[in-house]
């Protein structure tokens, strides 16, 4: 278990036990349930805790290092799961990965994911496709959906606005795609960021080609996780950035919609 | 069962013509109608109407007197005349456009006095908003007519009135109207009064057969005053021009002849709650025979339940100043019970229960009446969605698991007040308002002292003289405690309904039930939640104690982490359930008046402020006079896991131990719901489905942000139809009082992040 160092990952090197004998532990921030926001239905979300990108309008800053979470193992979080299995079934959703950056506790992540399959819940995975290469066939074989950030469809931007690199990103969602694995994209809109009409159409033409692209949902960025940054005594860098206008988000979404893209 | 005097079964032809079924002809069973007679619908709601340029314009006149009598507290009252059915001259809104028509009194709005449930009452209430009560009243009810509320205070206990002085015991419907009470107006449209009284001297030529035993005699009276009552139901209808001593023949008259029996029951008594019942299903039964004949199209059929809904949203009775304060925003709980499945699995879903939600859109939201979906995983998908979508868009629908209620109450169940279920026309309830179990744990830890005033209020028993509260200890001077204030609690409520039976009797309201009824002494907890938090405090964290000169326990200090009820956690649920079970338990020990059936409710509808203020800190960390949570919900701000964590811990609660109902107010954002309201309405959906089959009761459903509340507290004049759902019923919110706005706006927004 690694528990430092993890902002210097990068794609490729597995940063929990990998799968073998004995329970697989993990790194978790908490637990919650939502409706509506990550994935379909009311879900149980699990926040795993650590992530290699360091986005300047991250939600939650609380959940970037590993090292913060707390250690569980994938029966403890089962066992969670497990009180909700039939309110999530009857409300038609399911479980919802997300973080910090599911993948970079890849098997951790597996087994949670493989357990909540044999329960017979819906599962769906939060992530940037930064770390996708970690994400095994199996594991994507127990993913019924992806909830795939893509920040930035411009390489420089990218680069600015998270601390790496969009290639891994673009790769994962062109291999989701050809495993048939559906895939609801993410897209934060901060204005002076992200939406430049230009790489809005280069990101929804490519999108466009991919048969399993299911929807965009366009979300207007906030600063809801503000406080959290001041609790934690780090600099929010985008304090004092306006959110975006609503003209500016039906503009966004028009976009995606002309490339036959359903987005919301 | 009720049955017809043989010489009246022939069948009104032209009233009934085209209806099917044996059974209802020869006996009053209205649920024996319904099924034999009606449409279900599984369709969407577009077949819906907009309000027409009459009902606007009829609305609109009553609109017009609401900025008025929000800034005066009341437009009118007639301080002259104690109401009965047939006080008042015969009033409009307006006579050339209204299609339903019947006032309490002789104008929109203008409220009666009721001095049979307490003279007291009535003047204070009069004297509240500047008016001088009429001495003519005064000299009737003070000297010569005794009230409910002189009765009461001729048989209370000193210890009864010393529980009640220290609000362990509160909201006693002993100076108001018990209300809850639901007659079945439906009968008047189908059978009319004729029928309806020759029933009722059936009834009563049975009961002369039998001894005359005080209960005989008694029974025998009362039938009497209940066929008194039907006449002047119908005396009180012909002023209208209406002679519903025959049955309704048409649409038009079915909800007209309903309507006036129902105002005959608001005319005569001023309950807390005067619930409407479950109508919509039974009137599409004659809307539909005149769409079908032609007679009428959808907008008619729409403009006669807007028609309807604008009376139920103007009924009005004079409250006092401190009932406003346990109850705020001038609530009448019309309640109206839409929806649920039959036991033949059919849904009683019809197109007129779509056109009863359809009036918050026609007329704008409004809390009244208070419209209750009975809710069930297997009621069809379009009246599904329909209903999320009105929740979501005016905050004005209560929920309620009709799964769990069909089985034990039937399926032409209806709720009372909040929360309350009763087969309609068959069961009755004793209203008993509530005890606040926070406040009977404090007497535990202070040998039954109050903790506010010091006063011994409980027997003595030996106060918790440890450091730190220990839980085995506090646990068995809780569990005293409750033995004393269920005891209590159940000889108070026989007193208050022996009474209100004796000089405040229903008896509109009793004319449209069977004989015998089945009555349920319908007692009630409050501060469920801060109980369950202290409890949980003591055994899993540890809570010190600080104490007065006088060795009264006053403060607390929590050391460490405790679960709280709320987050879907056994450790803190299982306490929670253990005291709906136990408390029930203790109140079943002690026998009811009139033999009544023993339930409890976990509700406080707004009376959760006043408890809360009326109780010192507690060990959960929660300072003195701060508001409880309302009804069974978690304590704001400690369910941290989401809406559907927080009720799957109210839905562990039993509703076999609860049968009179468990209450839980949810406030989700509209993005807790979901990214676009397209996705909205479905997630909705979903919630209530899961809540449901996780054996949940009921559920409050608010659909807002807090900036918009806050928002409506410095500009209510630009909010007066902001409706929000508070605990079994909604107000509008700029009509509740500043403290219990500042409630709403601190509970849990279930939101996303």
């Amino acid at each position: 278990m690694s528990t430092a160092g993890d902002r210097t990952v990068g794609p490729g090197r597995a940063t929990d036990r990998t799968v073998g004998s004995g329970p697989t532990t993990g790194r978790i921030h908490s637990w919650d349930l939502s409706t509506g926001v990550d994935g379909p239905g009311t879900r149980f979300v699990l926040f795993v805790s650590g992530c290699p990108l360091r986005c300047l309008y991250c939600a939650n800053p609380d959940t970037w290092h590993m090292r913060d979470g707390r250690e569980t193992t994938a029966d403890d979080v089962m066992a969670e799961i497990d009180k909700y299995r039939g309110f999530l079934t009857a409300a038609g959703g399911g479980v919802t990965l997300t973080g910090g950056e599911p993948l970079l506790q890849p098997a951790f992540t597996a087994q949670v994911l493989r357990r909540c399959k044999e329960a017979g819940l819906h599962t769906a995975l939060d992530t940037s496709g930064f770390l996708g290469s970690r994400a095994t066939d199996e594991l994507l074989a127990d993913t019924d959906l992806v909830l795939l950030d893509i920040k930035s469809f411009d390489v420089d931007t990218y680069r600015k606005l998270t601390g790496g690199e969009l290639a891994p990103t673009l790769n994962f969602a062109t291999r989701l795609n050809r495993l048939g694995i559906p895939m609801w994209i993410r897209y934060v809109l901060v204005p002076g960021w992200t939406d430049d009409p230009d790489a809005v159409d280069g990101l929804a033409r490519f999108l466009s080609g991919l048969g399993r692209v299911d929807r965009v949902d366009v979300l207007p960025f906030h600063k809801l996780g503000a406080a959290k940054y001041e609790a934690l005594g780090i600099p929010f860098p985008l304090r004092d950035q306006p959110p975006p206008g609503p003209e500016v988000t039906e503009r966004v979404r028009a976009q995606f919609r002309e490339h036959g893209v359903t987005a919301y | 069962m009720t049955t017809m005097a043989p010489t009246q079964v022939q069948a009104p032809v032209a009233a009934w013509r085209g209806f099917t079924g044996e059974h209802w002809r020869e006996q009053v069973d209205l649920r024996d109608f319904i099924q034999a007679n009606y449409t279900p619908y599984e369709g969407g709601s577009a077949f819906l109407t907009g309000p027409t340029d009459r009902t606007r314009a009829v609305w609109g006149k009553v609109r017009a007197l609401f900025p008025e009598e929000r800034r005066r507290g009341i437009l009118d009252v007639d301080t002259e005349t104690p109401s009965t059915i047939t006080s008042h001259a015969p009033g409009y809104i307006d006579r050339e456009r209204e299609l339903i028509v019947g006032l309490q009194t002789d104008a929109p709005l203008k409220r009666a006095i009721m001095p049979n449930g307490g003279l007291r009452m009535v003047e204070s209430g009069l004297r509240a908003y500047g008016y001088e009560p009429d001495p003519f009243v005064t000299q009737v009810f003070g000297t010569y007519r005794k009230t409910h509320n002189d009765g009461v205070f001729d048989a209370y206990t000193p210890e009864m009135r010393a529980a009640r002085r220290a609000g362990i015991i509160t909201g006693l419907p002993d100076a108001y109207g018990r209300g809850r009470i639901i007659g079945d107006y439906r009968r008047v449209a189908l059978y009319g009064t004729d029928r309806l009284i020759a029933a009722k001297r059936a009834e009563r030529a049975l009961l002369d057969a039998r001894p005359s035993t005080p209960e005989v005699i008694r029974d025998r009276e009362e039938i009497a005053e209940q066929v008194r009552a039907l006449g002047e139901l119908t005396r009180m209808a012909a002023s209208y021009g209406c002679d519903v001593s025959r049955p309704a023949a048409t649409a038009h008259e079915a909800v007209q002849w309903l309507y006036l029996g129902y105002l005959a029951a608001v005319k005569e008594q001023n309950g807390a709650a005067m619930s409407l019942g479950r109508t919509s299903t039974f009137l599409d039964v004659y809307l539909q025979r005149d769409l079908d004949e032609g007679v009428i199209d959808e907008t008619r059929a729409q403009e006669l339940i807007d028609d309807f809904v604008i009376k139920l949203r103007i009924v009005r009775f004079l409250r006092t100043p401190e009932y406003d304060a346990l109850f705020s925003g001038d609530p009448t709980w019309v309640t109206e019970s839409i929806g649920g499945i039959g036991s033949d699995g059919r849904p009683l879903v019809t197109r007129t229960s779509f056109r009863f939600l359809q009036t918050l859109y026609n007329l704008g939201p409004a809390p009244e009446p208070n419209l209750t979906v009975l809710w069930s995983p297997r009621l069809p998908d379009g009246f599904k969605e329909f209903c999320a979508q009105v929740s979501i868009d005016t905050s004005a629908v209560q929920y309620e698991s009709d799964d769990l209620m069909r089985p034990r109450t039937g399926d032409d169940t209806a709720i009372a007040c909040c929360v309350s279920a009763m087969a309609v026309g068959k069961q009755m309830q004793f209203f008993g308002a509530r005890v606040n179990l926070a406040k009977a744990l404090l007497y535990a830890v202070n040998g039954g002292r109050d903790e506010m005033t010091g006063d011994q209020i409980a027997p003595e028993a030996p106060a918790l003289t440890g450091e730190y509260l220990d839980y085995e200890e506090l646990s068995a001077a809780y569990d005293r405690a409750l033995d004393w204030l269920a005891e209590t609690y159940v000889n108070t409520l026989n007193v208050i309904h022996y009474m209100h039976d004796k000089y405040a009797y229903e008896r509109i309201e009793m004319a449209l039930h069977d004989h015998p009824v089945h009555r349920f002494m319908a007692c009630g907890i409050a501060g469920l939640s801060v109980a369950v938090d202290s409890l949980s405090a003591v055994k899993y964290a540890r809570v010190k104690v600080f104490r007065d000169a006088t060795g009264l326990a006053v403060d607390f200090r929590t050391e460490g982490e405790y679960p709280a009820y709320g987050n879907n956690d056994d450790r803190a649920d299982d306490i929670a359930v253990g005291l709906v079970e136990s408390f029930m338990a203790k109140v079943r020990k002690h026998p009811t008046y009139r033999d009544a059936e023993h339930t409890q409710s976990v509700l406080t509808i707004t009376s959760n402020v006043v408890y809360g203020k009326h109780t010192g800190n507690t060990p959960d960390g929660r300072r003195a006079g701060q508001p409880f949570a309302p009804g069974a919900n978690p304590m704001n701000g400690r369910d941290r896991h989401g809406v559907a964590a927080s009720a799957l811990s109210v839905a562990k609660l039993p509703y076999e131990q609860a049968r009179d109902g468990i209450s839980l107010t949810t406030t989700i954002t509209p993005e807790g719901l979901g990214h676009n309201p397209a996705e909205r309405a479905a997630h909705l959906v979903g919630i209530l489905d899961a809540y449901t089959a996780s054996g949940g009761f009921h559920m409050n459903v608010n659909v807002l942000n807090r900036d918009v509340l806050e928002d409506a507290m410095e500009h209510p004049e630009k909010y007066p139809e902001l409706t929000i759902r508070v605990s079994g019923y909604a107000v509008n919110f700029v009509r509740l009082t500043r403290e219990q706005q500042l409630d709403v706006i601190s509970r849990t927004f279930h939101g996303s992040l």
